[in-house]
């Protein structure tokens, strides 16, 4: 029977187990494709700018599923989705920052399937990649945005190489900012990979976001209490309050000493290809008080080192302001 | 000349058994396909409106694909095909989905709500559709069906939800004619609360 719909053929495979989903990946490698909520999946598929043979669904996988609490801190299982950690009452007592991240993803539907381990692993946000061109990140030798002509509004400030895309997801740098650890499984075994080391640049991976292989699994995220009930700050700056994607965001902790700051991170999203660390600013931050004296005072480190391109120059005011915010009493 | 074996009968029996043999190699690459661990099975039974409905799906059909082209279930939108418009949208268990974004394969054993599915046995609108009705909410109506399965979904969750609640529940569908406001009356109206 013939598909009139516009999903091309591909196989559909839905184990129940881990193992078997693992052999799936060994034995499928780059033609296999990982679904989670799917709700990056289909994009491309439909728009047959990649061809996986097999999707590899991991909601039927019980193990990977869930909130627990470990001995430090919690347990996220990879397809969980982004509803029920909005909604789990141990994320909003100690990890409230996770949550607010969660809650500016995209829109109520797609929050409702979409996963988290699907949120840390999407592809890189470039229309021109998106489209299917055959550019640095597709494997081709050439970058569209980062052209004359290229339209690059949204794209990168830092640490471009090549590609100039930027990370899409809004929980990466929440997690980032918690120093999470993500767990990833192969048929050899496991590893734990720190968050930071997670997200790749094109620098080091030009074709991958992540440090996944082909043949592993991201399988949860643990991340540990140090950071559990610090003072949390999100912001995300959108066109559009709904779906749309980061033009930046931050995602800030703070541990406080009375007043003062004692140990912070701040991570910016929507910057660089990668979540992006604001290391001057964290530095600059020990000891401050939350005032807008003090964020005006360090507000410009967050910038240092930008490399605009053509149309995102906004990035930088845009950045320095949400540290000034952050910085509010 | 045999009138049993008039053109139209000829005809026929060729459709009958081509169709026999497609459905027959269906079967035998479905079972071939038995060989990995997970791999779905073609005939399937889907919970659709509280009906089991016995429905032959694709591995890479979308929900929407099948409600409307294999089962008639047309009050089901198809708009962007991409989830981002939210006329697609339906209930699983409850829970407010793009059928244009969900595999027919991940919905089996689960309780699938459509837009047909609200009306009373006896003919009565859901309270959802009425208020609708009642407050002109749909413009050209396109979107509609969506913007009715994601109030409802709100409302079992949060029957008495605030005007900024329901902005939210709303806010994964797109509505071309901007009647956003109406709808927000509608729901409010449904709930009691205008």
């Amino acid at each position: 029977m013939p598909s009139y719909d516009v999903m091309p053929d591909v196989q559909l495979f839905q184990p129940a187990e881990v193992d078997d989903a693992l052999n799936l990946v060994d034995q499928y490698g780059k033609d296999g494709w990982i679904l989670g909520g799917g709700q990056d999946t289909y994009g491309w598929l439909k728009d047959r700018a990649k061809h996986p043979t097999a999707l590899i669904d991991l909601n039927g996988i019980e193990a990977l599923h869930g909130i627990r609490e470990t001995v430090d801190g919690i347990e996220i299982g990879a397809t969980t989705t982004l509803r029920e950690i909005i909604a789990s009452p141990l994320i909003n007592r100690d990890f409230e920052l996770l949550v607010r991240a969660a809650s500016r993803v995209a829109s109520p539907q797609i929050r409702n399937v979409g996963t988290l381990g699907g949120n840390v692993s999407q592809d890189a946000r470039c229309w021109y990649y998106r489209r299917g061109l055959a550019c640095y990140r597709a494997g081709g030798n050439i970058c569209y945005a980062d052209s004359p002509q290229g339209m690059n509004r949204e794209h990168a400030l830092f640490d471009a190489s090549r590609c100039v895309a930027i990370s899409p997801s809004d929980t990466a740098t929440a997690l980032v900012a918690l120093e999470a650890t993500m767990i990833a499984r192969s048929v050899n075994g496991s590893r734990n990979i720190a968050a930071e080391d997670f997200f790749v640049g094109p620098a080091t991976h030009i074709t991958n976001m992540t440090s996944l292989e082909s043949d592993e699994i991201l399988t949860a995220v643990q991340i540990p209490s140090r950071w559990a009930g610090s003072r949390f700050y999100f912001e995300k700056v959108a066109d559009r309050d709904v779906w749309d994607f980061a033009l930046v965001s931050i995602a800030v902790v703070m541990k406080m000493d009375g007043d003062t700051i004692a140990k912070s991170r701040f991570v910016c999203g929507g910057v660089a290809c990668t979540p992006y660390r604001l290391l001057d600013v964290e530095k600059a931050a020990r000891g401050k008080t939350l005032s807008d004296e003090s964020g005006d005072a360090i507000a410009a480190l967050a910038s240092q080192g930008a490399k605009p391109l053509n149309y995102n120059h906004f990035k930088i005011p845009l950045m320095e302001n949400l540290v000034r915010r952050a910085m509010r009493g | 000349m045999n009138p049993n074996l008039s053109r139209r009968h000829f005809i026929k029996a060729v459709i009958a058994s081509s169709v026999a043999a497609a459905s027959h190699t269906g079967i035998r690459s479905a079972g071939a396909q038995e060989r990995h661990r997970g791999a779905v099975e073609r005939l399937i039974s889907l919970n659709i409106n509280g009906r089991t409905r016995r429905v032959d799906v694709l591995p890479q059909e979308t929900l929407a694909y099948t409600l409307r082209y294999k089962l008639g279930l047309t009050g089901t939108k198809i708009g962007c095909n991409r989830g981002e418009c939210g006329a697609c949208t339906v209930l699983i268990d409850d829970i407010p989905n793009y059928s244009c974004s969900t595999l027919t394969h991940s919905v089996r054993a689960r309780g699938v709500l459509t837009i047909e599915g609200l009306q009373a046995a006896d003919g009565t609108l859901h309270p959802v559709q009425q208020a609708f009705i009642d407050e002109l909410a749909p413009q050209c109506g396109f979107c509609t069906p969506g913007q009715v399965m994601s109030a409802v979904a709100l409302l079992k969750e949060n029957p008495k939800p605030s005007r900024e609640e329901v902005r939210q529940a709303l806010s994964g569908n797109l509505c071309r004619c901007g009647a956003y406001d109406h709808y927000l009356n509608g729901v409010m109206r449904a709930s009691g609360q205008s």
